[in-house]
């Protein structure tokens, strides 16, 4: 059973640090700063072909427009046009010679206005020779491109041999889309020149320090004469990991040349263009088990498209490798990945970075174990969860699993089996009567590693000042994208002060206060941060103690902060003075009151050359359960019900979790149904904004929606105070709703066949599925193929705006 | 990176074939006056006629509450209320406003600074917590009380039934009315309970 504490330590429920600001608009994003005087305006000019070279560009029809002060290209760098996050030197800035994707830069042009910029920039007349572009994974893997990053082989016994030696065994291929992350608060950036070679840079980032750092060697200027600022984003979702970096840049190098401030907000459709997804992969398994539903051995092949450069490819891969195992325990495994370059945006960081994807296979394998052995998929999955002390594909040791516990646990709170019954029956009678509808259901768990595998990015820091009115201000490495991250951190000092959280004031996160931070990423950023606060607050409560003790002739073991007051035991009895009358006491005995606090997570480790480690600091946990029912004759469906049994450890605040929770689920929802990506035959990308693209909305959430988080299970680890990282796990729970859809288009032949269903399901991709099982073919995967034909005179888009 | 074979020679893709006629010819004959009245404040405006409402509150007046999410009126985030009724501001041309009161997400609550009294549904936003990252809350506000409004006015939906009895706003109602404003964070369940509440206290 669950392990429980004795006494729960969580925090009540506080209110998010920036509410009363946002819900009178108020709140301040990038795009809403008021306006330097003299500010300019930028457009960037891009590639619109995907592969070729450039042969011509002739700008003096846009340097000649109304408004324009200036248009710059790689001629124009005083540093390095290099925009690669790692180092690999594969991403320019500016396209100087080879043009290896739509959307990429040619040139900026800034101008007094917005509208004139992006008229000015239609004036550019560009030559190029057009190559045949390297568009999707088949077309890579057949022409044997060369990688974006070198694949990476995890081993762990003698798969093949296991998988032969086993009574049974299948193989297939899952095929899953990518993502547009659609943070709504597009990329943005905002360039003020300083004295001398100075400069500040508010960008929409969640890494302020490389931005900083691109900027740096963009104008080939020390790292301390650039700042990054951000107070918040208006959604980031991986996003704007290593794709805030460009914007940033562009405005950076417009105000190094004009001394202007220079201001740029991607209009939506570049952006859509522009920037990074979600990987998309194909996956091929071949599994070897036995009548009882237990695995003997996987063999996986994990393909997946980077785009025009690594990026974080590696990375990403490296986590859906290490996740392709889900929570089950493979006696013997192969899993090796195949990191494709095309002729597509460079795919990036979102929200799992990879993790969905690897599960996702993983729960495929099982639900063709339940379908090939008659099974319950749920009774698969409990005969294969992980028991501590067994040894994940990477040689770690699990040694917190409670996926079993969850599993079963969620099953008996939302009625699993009566519910699977029920609609078994419902569908049997809705065949019989010749209606239309079919129900299905699934469950699937997670199992989370968290801590970045890049084991130096998980460091953080953190600068606290108590001011001599005992007001609190603090700051830390880590940016707001709506987590609720800095309300966590508020409430961390709060707590070390024993002071209310309107005593606190968080500032923006900027690259002067705490420098050489870690991106805000891989759900890190609470348990990160968090700890580098406890750092900062405590060496300050502590002196104040200290100070205390000696000045009140107080015991110092019995000093205690709590109420906006210190209580302190004195050989006179009790005594209680205000926090913020101690604290002027203090700095008049001349106490300092400001401290920076670090942090940095221990027993972790990685070799990436070898693909073993001790990777992650602990596991997150968590399953879902979806009921969904279609419409055979169109493949339309609805999700009638989701439960989601969550582990957060000791939240620290389970609103915030909650709505993490309900948030990831429904845009993972969202990946595997609805959001579907579209370049056509030369490499456009025809889905470049919602109206193409289409994104969950309220009417698309579950009917129902029950979400519990797991109650007084405390992390293992020391975590900040026992919690867990919330940000990304719900994101793959989502996995139940595949499933569910899965479930619903088998019925059609009585659950005899897997339909194999790939994502995105989309309406169309259901009903090819319920399609393909009526005409009784074995299915066969990969979903439909939808050929869009593309066309010369695609719309120009009117620059007004 | 090697592609395969050279389609064509030399390909003109440019971003145009032409220049296009200097825009700035005819610039008088594009500006606009009108009068407009923005959270109770009147203003008499002369815009470039192709200026929308969306970026004259955000650019002229400063009024940067109203969000620009996709520009394409297909997200919400730049939903103000003009004359009671919910519009997306990036699809109006400012100068069709003449003589329109327009309420932003600033011109909700009575009254300004600490003493400000909140909307209803801006207080059962902050009650409900109905956001996360906060980019879509001021259009999700504004177009909650101007779907409210055509509620308690008896306008169906997509959804409703019985076109002749007033509709009682179900979950089903409610999110199918409120389907133009994304929120990618999916903060919909607090968002809901949020506008369930006004809609509550006001029937």
């Amino acid at each position: 059973m669950l392990e429980r504490s004795p006494k729960p330590v969580v925090e009540k429920p506080t209110l998010h640090e920036s509410a009363a600001l946002h819900v009178t608009g108020t709140a301040t994003y990038i795009d809403d700063l008021p306006e330097p005087r003299g500010t300019l305006h930028l457009a960037p000019g891009l590639t619109r072909i995907a592969h070729g070279r450039l042969v011509s560009m002739d700008l003096s029809a846009v340097r000649a427009a109304p408004g324009v002060i200036t248009v710059l290209t790689a001629a124009d760098i005083p540093g390095q046009n290099d925009t690669s996050p790692i180092g690999a030197h594969d991403e320019p800035l500016f396209v100087t010679d080879s043009i290896t994707s739509e959307g990429q830069i040619l040139f900026v042009v800034a101008a007094e206005t917005r509208a004139q910029a992006r008229a000015a920039v239609r004036r550019a007349v560009v030559e190029t020779e057009t190559l045949d572009p390297i568009l999707d994974i088949d077309t890579a893997r057949e022409a044997r491109a060369p990688c974006a990053v070198p694949g990476r082989t995890m081993t762990r016994g003698d798969a093949e041999a296991a998988i032969a030696a086993a009574p049974r065994r299948l193989s297939g291929r899952i095929v899953m889309g990518g993502q547009e992350h659609f943070y709504l608060e597009g990329q943005a950036a905002l360039a003020l020149p300083g004295e001398g070679p100075e400069m500040i840079v508010w960008s929409s980032t969640q890494h302020p320090t490389e931005t900083q750092a691109m900027v740096a060697h963009l104008l080939d200027v020390p790292a301390n004469t650039i700042t990054a600022s951000v107070r918040r984003m208006g959604g980031g979702f991986g996003g704007k990991e290593t794709q805030a970096n460009q914007t940033a840049c562009l405005a950076a190098l417009v105000a190094h040349h004009t001394r202007r401030p220079a201001r740029l907000r991607l209009d939506r459709d570049d952006d859509m263009v522009m920037t990074g997804k979600r990987h998309d992969f194909a996956i091929d398994y071949t599994v070897g088990f036995d009548d009882d539903g237990k695995i003997h051995g996987v063999d996986m092949l994990l393909a997946c498209r980077c785009g025009w450069s690594a990026d974080l490819s590696g990375p990403v891969i490296d986590r859906a490798l290490t996740h392709a195992d889900n929570a089950y325990f493979y006696p013997a495994v192969r899993l090796r990945s195949l990191p494709l370059r095309t002729n597509t945006v460079s795919n990036t960081a979102f929200r799992g970075f990879g993790v969905p994807q690897g599960a996702l296979a993983a729960e495929r394998v099982i639900e063709e174990i339940a379908f090939a052995t008659g099974l319950d998929p749920n009774t698969v999955r409990l005969r294969n969860v992980y028991e501590n002390g067994q040894l994940t594909p990477y040689h770690m040791t699990v040694e917190d699993s409670i996926t079993a516990a969850i599993l079963t646990d969620l099953a008996r709170r939302c009625g699993y089996d009566t519910r699977k019954a029920a609609l078994r029956a419902s569908n049997a009678k809705a065949a019989e009567e010749g209606r239309v509808l079919r129900r299905g259901i699934a469950m699937t768990p997670v199992k989370f590693g968290i801590s970045f595998t890049a084991t130096h990015y998980n460091q953080a820091g953190a600068l606290v000042h108590v001011y001599t009115d005992g007001s609190v201000q603090i700051n830390h490495g880590g940016t707001e994208m709506g987590q609720g991250l800095h309300t966590k951190m508020m409430q961390v000092a709060a707590r070390v002060f024993g002071l209310p959280q309107s005593d606190i004031r968080l500032t923006a996160t900027t690259t002067d206060k705490v420098p050489n931070t870690s991106a805000t990423a891989a759900s890190s950023g609470a348990d990160l941060n968090g700890m580098a606060v406890l750092d900062a607050a405590t060496k300050i409560r502590d002196r104040i103690r200290d100070f205390a003790a000696e000045r009140y002739n107080a015991d110092p073991g019995t000093i205690r902060f709590h109420n906006s007051e210190i209580h302190m035991e004195t050989g006179q009895g009790t005594l209680v003075e205000s926090f913020a009358a101690v604290v002027r006491q203090a700095y008049l005995a001349r106490v300092s009151l400001s401290s920076s606090g670090f942090y940095k997570t221990p027993e972790i480790s990685w070799d990436p050359a070898t693909g073993r480690g001790h990777p992650f600091y602990y596991f997150a946990y968590g399953a879902a359960c979806a009921e969904i029912v279609i419409d055979t004759l169109t493949g339309e469906y609805r999700i009638d019900r989701v439960d989601i049994l969550h582990d957060a450890g000791l939240s620290l605040n389970p609103e915030i979790d909650r709505g993490q929770i309900e948030g990831g689920f429904v845009q993972g929802a969202g990946w595997l149904t609805m959001e579907e990506l579209v370049w056509d035959k030369k490499g456009a990308l025809r889905t470049h904004a919602p109206s193409t693209y289409k994104i969950p909305t309220a009417f698309d959430m579950p009917r129902v929606f029950n979400v519990a988080l797991l109650e007084d299970v405390p992390n293992r680890k020391a975590t900040i105070f026992r919690s867990k990282a919330v940000g990304e796990p719900p994101f793959a729970l989502a996995a139940c709703v595949l499933f569910a859809l899965s479930d619903a288009v088998a019925s059609l032949d009585d659950h005899r066949t897997c339909p194999r269903l790939d994502a995105p399901a989309t309406p169309e991709t259901v009903l090819a599925c319920i399609e393909r099982l009526r005409a009784g073919k074995s299915a066969t995967g990969h979903g439909t193929k939808i050929e869009v034909p593309a066309t010369d005179a695609d719309p120009v888009r009117d620059p007004v705006g | 990176m090697q592609g395969s074979a050279l389609a064509a020679a030399v390909a003109q893709t440019g971003l145009v074939q032409a220049a296009p006629p200097d825009p700035d010819a005819a610039r008088d004959a594009l500006t606009g006056s009108f009068s407009i009245v923005i959270n109770s404040a009147p203003h008499q405006m002369t815009v470039d006629t192709r200026v929308t409402l969306l970026d004259l509150l955000r650019e002229r007046l400063m009024l940067t509450g109203t969000k620009k999410g996709c520009d394409h009126g297909q997200c919400g985030a730049c939903t103000v209320l003009v004359n009671g009724r919910r519009v997306l501001s990036c699809l109006s041309l400012a100068v069709m406003h003449d003589g329109d009161h327009v309420t932003t997400v600033e011109g909700l609550a009575e009254g300004h600074g600490p003493d400000a009294k909140l909307h209803p549904m801006q207080a059962a936003f902050l009650e409900h917590d109905g956001f996360q990252c906060g980019y879509c809350t001021p259009g999700q506000i504004c177009s909650a009380v101007g779907m409210l409004d055509e509620w308690r006015n008896g306008a169906p939906s997509l959804v409703t039934d019985d076109l002749s009895a007033h509709p009682e706003l179900s979950p089903a109602e409610l999110h199918e009315r409120m389907s133009g404003n994304i929120c990618r964070c999916s903060a919909y369940p607090n968002i809901a309970e949020a506008i369930l509440a006004v809609s509550r206290e006001g029937a």
